[in-house]
Parts: structure tokens; C-alpha cells; sequence
């Protein structure tokens, strides 16, 4: 037996745990897009939805529920992005969207992103709007770290960069929405370029 | 004792090899995704996981989803020792060798 055999079949066992265990479809223009998406998503509310100064947001004014609507748009519009281009990309690697890999995939990501979002609203609802830019980037960050032990690339250092930002975040009050406008938006768009560039050179 | 020893014939083979591989990683696999993830047919993955039970390096767990068979398959802790032990032989087998 010679050493090429040994050597095929350590890249086997790689491949075969990797494989089975990670989710590789993830597709980096999806991310860009989740950016765009919440660039466009500030730059509306800056323009016409932000309070005037000197004066506060309050939990049953309109604005706040724009804002509101705004945010589930971002959301929404950036899962569905997700989910379409992801599939498209599995398609074509000839892997399955929905399989185990991914229930675990969205169980991690999902558990400390809804606790966040519940920590969040019962804050907002007892009036203490001051952290929430920094609340929703420590908890996406968390998320995204726990969710990336099941995918392929380095999406943990996404979810470290959003975790530091929302740090520095909460040591900064007042500046929540410009940190929210860079964990969302900006760095969403420099790490999906990042992969989809990968991508076309692979 | 050489090292060649350490190599264990029932790993000595891609199959089985797959089969193991995965299941060191997952906590369980059911049949038709260890199916799809080797791209082997049923007869064939049926022979290489008999000869791995019997070994008793894996374990078989039998039940019913749906009114359909669903069988499971996870690694024993002496099939993990045992791959383990595999793994470190290929490995110092291809350094000795460079």
C-alpha cells in the first residue's frame, strides 16, 4: 500500500465529516444584499423617521411604529434573499436545503437571536430605549458565533466583529443607530463581498 | 509491533470508512441520508453497515415515523476509540514516510 492511499483516505474522513456536518451553500451575495437592505432601511428612517432633537421616541407614536415596520422589513427581506439564493447555490452543489444539518443550523442561530429579540421588546416596553442598537448587534453577533460550528467559512468572525461593535456600542449612548447603520449594513456588505469573491474564483 | 498494525482492515475501505467518518461527527444518521451523502445504493451501504454493527463499532436503532421504517445508525464508544486509533495510524504512516 502506498502513502497516496493513506492520504486519499484521510481526505475522505475531512471531507465526509465536513460534509455531513456543515452547511456549505451559504451565499455571499446573499449577505451584500442583507446590507443593502439595511442601509436603504436607515436611510429612511434618518431622513424622515428619526425624532427631532431634544425630543424622545415614544413607544406608541407613529414613528416608532414605522420604525418598527422597518426593521421586520429589513428582516424579512433579507431571510427571503437568504433563503432563495442559498437554495439556488445548494442546488447547484447538489446539496439539500432542508436536512439536518440546517435544523441544527437554525436552532443554534435562532435560540440566541429570539432571546434577544424578546430581551429587547420587554425593555422597550418598560422604556429604556437607550441600548437597543446594542443589544440587537451583541445578540446577532452571539448568534451567528453559535450558529457557525455548522457552516463552512468564517462566519464567526462576523458574529465577533457585531459582538464587539455592540460593545463599544453600549459605552457610546447616542450613538446607537450610526452603530447599528455599520454592524448591519456596512459589515454585512464587506463580508458577503469577501465570500462571493471567494466563490467566483473557486 | 509495527504501525502497520494499527491500521484496521474494516476501515480499509471507502465505504465503511464513510459511514464512519460521519458518524463520528453526527450523533446519529439516518439510513437514506448516509445514503445520499456516499452515493452508494441500498444493498451496498446495507453490507458495509452490517459489517460495522457486527463489529460493534456502530449501533442500530429501529423505529417507525409515519407508519415508516426508520432506522438510525450512531457510533459505539469502541467504534470511536477504534477510529480514532485508525486515524492516528494514517497519520504517522504518512509522516514516517515523507
Amino acid at each position: 500500500m502506498s502513502k497516496n492511499k493513506y492520504l486519499e483516505d484521510i481526505s475522505e474522513i475531512k471531507d465526509m465529516m465536513s460534509r455531513s456536518s456543515r452547511f456549505i451553500s451559504l451565499s455571499g451575495l446573499s449577505g451584500i444584499m442583507a446590507g443593502v437592505y439595511a442601509i436603504t432601511g436607515a436611510v429612511i428612517t434618518y431622513l424622515f423617521l428619526l425624532p427631532e432633537p431634544g425630543t424622545y421616541l415614544t413607544l406608541h407614536s407613529w414613528n416608532f411604529k414605522l420604525i418598527l415596520a422597518i426593521l421586520i422589513a429589513v428582516a424579512s427581506l433579507s431571510i427571503i434573499t437568504a433563503y432563495l439564493l442559498s437554495s439556488k447555490k445548494a442546488k447547484k452543489n447538489k446539496e439539500k436545503i432542508w436536512d439536518a444539518t440546517t435544523k441544527r443550523l437554525l436552532v443554534s442561530f435562532l435560540v440566541p437571536l429570539i432571546t434577544g429579540g424578546i430581551y429587547i421588546l420587554i425593555k422597550l416596553s418598560s422604556q429604556h430605549y437607550g441600548l437597543t442598537g446594542s443589544l440587537m448587534l451583541i445578540f446577532y453577533g452571539l448568534a451567528l458565533v453559535n450558529a457557525s460550528k455548522y457552516t463552512i467559512g468564517n462566519i464567526k468572525y462576523l458574529g465577533y466583529a457585531e459582538i464587539i461593535l455592540g460593545l463599544i456600542c453600549s459605552a457610546m449612548p447616542g450613538y446607537g443607530f450610526w452603530f447599528w447603520v455599520v454592524g448591519f449594513g456596512f459589515l454585512h456588505i464587506i463580508y458577503g463581498s469577501l465570500i462571493y469573491f471567494k466563490e467566483e474564483k473557486a | 509491533m509495527g504501525l502497520i498494525d494499527n491500521i484496521n482492515k474494516l476501515f480499509d475501505h471507502r465505504i465503511r470508512l464513510g459511514i464512519m467518518s460521519i458518524l463520528m461527527v453526527n450523533e446519529n444518521m439516518d439510513f437514506t441520508s448516509l445514503k445520499e451523502l456516499l452515493d452508494v445504493t441500498d444493498g451496498n451501504l446495507a453490507s458495509h453497515t452490517k459489517t460495522l454493527e457486527k463489529a460493534n463499532y456502530i449501533a442500530v436503532e429501529k423505529s417507525f415515523i409515519d407508519r415508516k421504517p426508520n432506522t438510525k445508525y450512531s457510533a459505539t464508544k469502541s467504534g470511536r476509540i477504534a477510529f480514532k486509533k485508525h486515524i492516528e495510524a494514517l497519520e504517522s504512516l504518512i509522516k514516517k514516510k515523507e
